[in-house]
């Protein structure tokens, strides 16, 4: 197995000449990113973040303007269109709405890739049953697209991604029309894939569920930007990032006269959790807890607890916490800790 | 003799009827075989090279969809006449029904095609995005997917056709045309045999309804949605 990454993007951009009175568009600038082969990589950002046109451009459906896009070891930003439509053979896609023929029956929606790879009929039947076996619906071969489920419509795309036994999956938002059981189910689905075919996968997604479940990597994506990127589990140890604070969530919490929030986050790699209630316990009986979250992210424990603490205790309580080495800051807005949060990292927790 | 009774025993519509019938069946259906075999392709170059097309191309655009509108927009009547030279030019006469496939082709190859760019754009751009990914080529997505996926609609559409074809066949009866139209025109109103335009109507109409019964059974049958 070579050591260059699966999936590989350098200074990614891409830019929207402007027509007269609208101004140019910048929509990605400058991205970098490498996935691992075998490795489920999460891009996630608001809408208008620019995600839509990083898949565009992965798949060359988009030329970037400028930057590398390289997939299993080729170049396809620099290929000739004619060269382009084989070598997207190493891709396959999965979109949001599935985009599945409805003329066509299932097994006939399946086939289509291998049609246009020029696969003989008789090995294309052979290789259609096997894919709808291994998603699970090889009984409803002969059904319209129409006379299926949300997610089964979804299995058959991730079939029809899979046909041409393409290197690398890209998945298009495919939980985000789906409700949250079948939700699990289709990502369920997409990490037994990667287990037993060792494909890799990006998985484009506003939903930070879809991180926590099955990504090993994560990409935050702010205005065309990397925001911040890496492992789950080293992402979720910063505990000041945004996408920490998105992937352990705590409620919106009003906020009473005379009291402030603070937040406490930690991981049990580094303190248990009963010895972080002990902590919170020996501030008095004036703190409350609020609200808290205990996850379990890529194989860590971790946790963020809201404390409900008299304003005027509130540095007392900063720098007790800060002693046993906790993470703590003053949560001004009421808990969903963005922007203006007021910052004091406590020593020691921070690896 | 009663109206009723006249209908049936009227020599004319005896003699007459059944080959205006024949001649009016003829002359729609070669005119619209003709349409959608020039019409199909003429619409999916209109859909294809619209603004987001498959392959965009404005001048191509306005210069078809120029010609298409100013043929949509001279009345029948006048069409039929205009043509005349040209239709000497490729069958020998402008007289009978073979003669009126020129105009009635003419006249339909745009109003189907207009049908046809309507019908294909309404196939979901991520269906094309699907199979552009997939690497089939341009002409791969016209067929299998463009074509395929508006069938239902591209059948409805020509099932419309059909049926303006069945009107406009009748028009051609005025300069010489042949079929039903022609009968109606020289029996029932020239020579006021009023029995006869009623026979006439009564076969129209009914062309009309089977068309429409079969083009909507046919849709139907292929729509899987």
């Amino acid at each position: 197995m070579s050591t260059e990454p699966h999936i590989r993007l350098t200074a990614l951009r891409k830019v929207y000449p402007g027509t007269g009175a609208t101004p140019e568009v910048v929509a990605l600038d400058g991205i970098d990113l490498a996935v691992e082969r075998g490795r489920i990589h999460g891009i996630v950002g608001r809408s208008g973040a620019g995600k839509s046109t990083l898949i565009r451009c992965l798949t060359v459906l988009e030329r970037p303007t400028s930057g590398a896009v390289v997939i299993d070891g080729e170049e396809l930003s620099a290929l000739p269109e004619g060269r382009l439509r084989e070598a997207r053979r190493r891709i396959g896609m999965v979109f949001q709405h599935v985009n599945l023929l409805d003329s066509r029956t299932v097994a006939q929606n399946v086939a289509y890739p291998l049609e246009v790879a020029g696969v003989p009929r008789a090995q294309r039947a052979a290789r259609v049953q096997e894919l709808l076996d291994l998603v699970g619906l090889g009984n409803r071969a002969g059904a319209y697209p129409a006379q299926l489920s949300g997610g089964q419509r979804q299995r058959v795309g991730i079939a029809r991604a899979l046909a041409t036994e393409p290197a690398v999956l890209l998945c298009d938002e495919p939980t985000s029309a789906l409700d949250s059981a079948t939700t699990r189910q289709i990502l369920g689905l997409i990490r037994d894939l990667r287990d037993r075919l060792g494909i890799t996968v990006l998985i484009i997604t506003h939903e930070m569920a879809v991180v926590r479940e099955i990504c090993d990597s994560v990409t935050l994506l702010d205005h065309g930007r990397v925001a911040e990127q890496g492992a789950v589990a080293d992402v979720v140890a910063a505990y000041g990032s945004r996408l920490a604070r998105e992937l352990i969530p705590v409620p919106d919490l009003p906020l009473g006269e005379e009291r402030q929030l603070v937040e406490v986050a930690y991981s049990t790699d580094d303190v248990a959790t009963a010895d972080v209630l002990a902590a919170v316990a020996a501030l008095g009986t004036g703190v409350e807890v609020a609200a808290g979250t205990i996850e379990t992210l890529a194989g860590r424990r971790v946790g963020r607890l809201q404390l409900d603490v008299p304003a005027a205790d509130v540095a007392a309580a900063l720098d007790r916490l800060h002693a046993v080495g906790l993470h703590a800051v003053v949560s001004s807005d009421g808990g969903a800790g963005t922007g203006s949060a007021v910052r004091a990292t406590g020593a020691g927790v921070a690896r | 003799m009663s109206f009723l009774d006249e209908l049936v025993t009227s020599p004319v519509i005896q003699e007459k009827l059944p080959e205006a019938t024949l001649e009016t069946l003829s002359m729609v259906g070669l005119s619209s075989l003709l349409t959608a075999v020039l019409g199909l392709p003429l619409g999916l170059l209109l859909a294809a090279t619209a603004r987001g097309g498959l392959t965009s191309n404005a001048l191509v655009n306005r210069v078809v969809g120029l010609v298409a509108n100013v043929v949509r927009s001279v009345p029948f009547l006048i069409l039929m006449i205009a043509v005349i030279p040209f239709t000497r030019l490729l069958v020998g006469t402008s007289l009978g029904w073979e003669a009126a496939v020129v105009p009635l082709t003419i006249g339909a190859v745009p109003f189907f095609a207009r049908l046809v760019e309507t019908s294909v754009r309404e196939v979901s751009p991520g269906k094309v995005e699907a199979a552009r990914v997939i690497g089939a080529t341009r002409f791969g997505i016209v067929a299998q997917v463009l074509v395929r996926e508006a069938l239902p609609a591209l059948v409805a559409s020509l099932t419309v056709t059909v049926i303006a074809l069945v009107g406009y066949s009748a028009m051609a009866g005025v300069i010489g045309g042949g079929g039903l139209g022609a009968l109606a025109i020289s029996y029932g109103y020239q020579r006021f045999d009023p029995p006869v335009m009623v026979a006439c109507v009564v076969v129209i109409v009914l062309i009309v309804v089977v068309v429409q019964a079969v083009g909507d059974a046919v849709a139907r049958r292929l729509d899987h949605r």
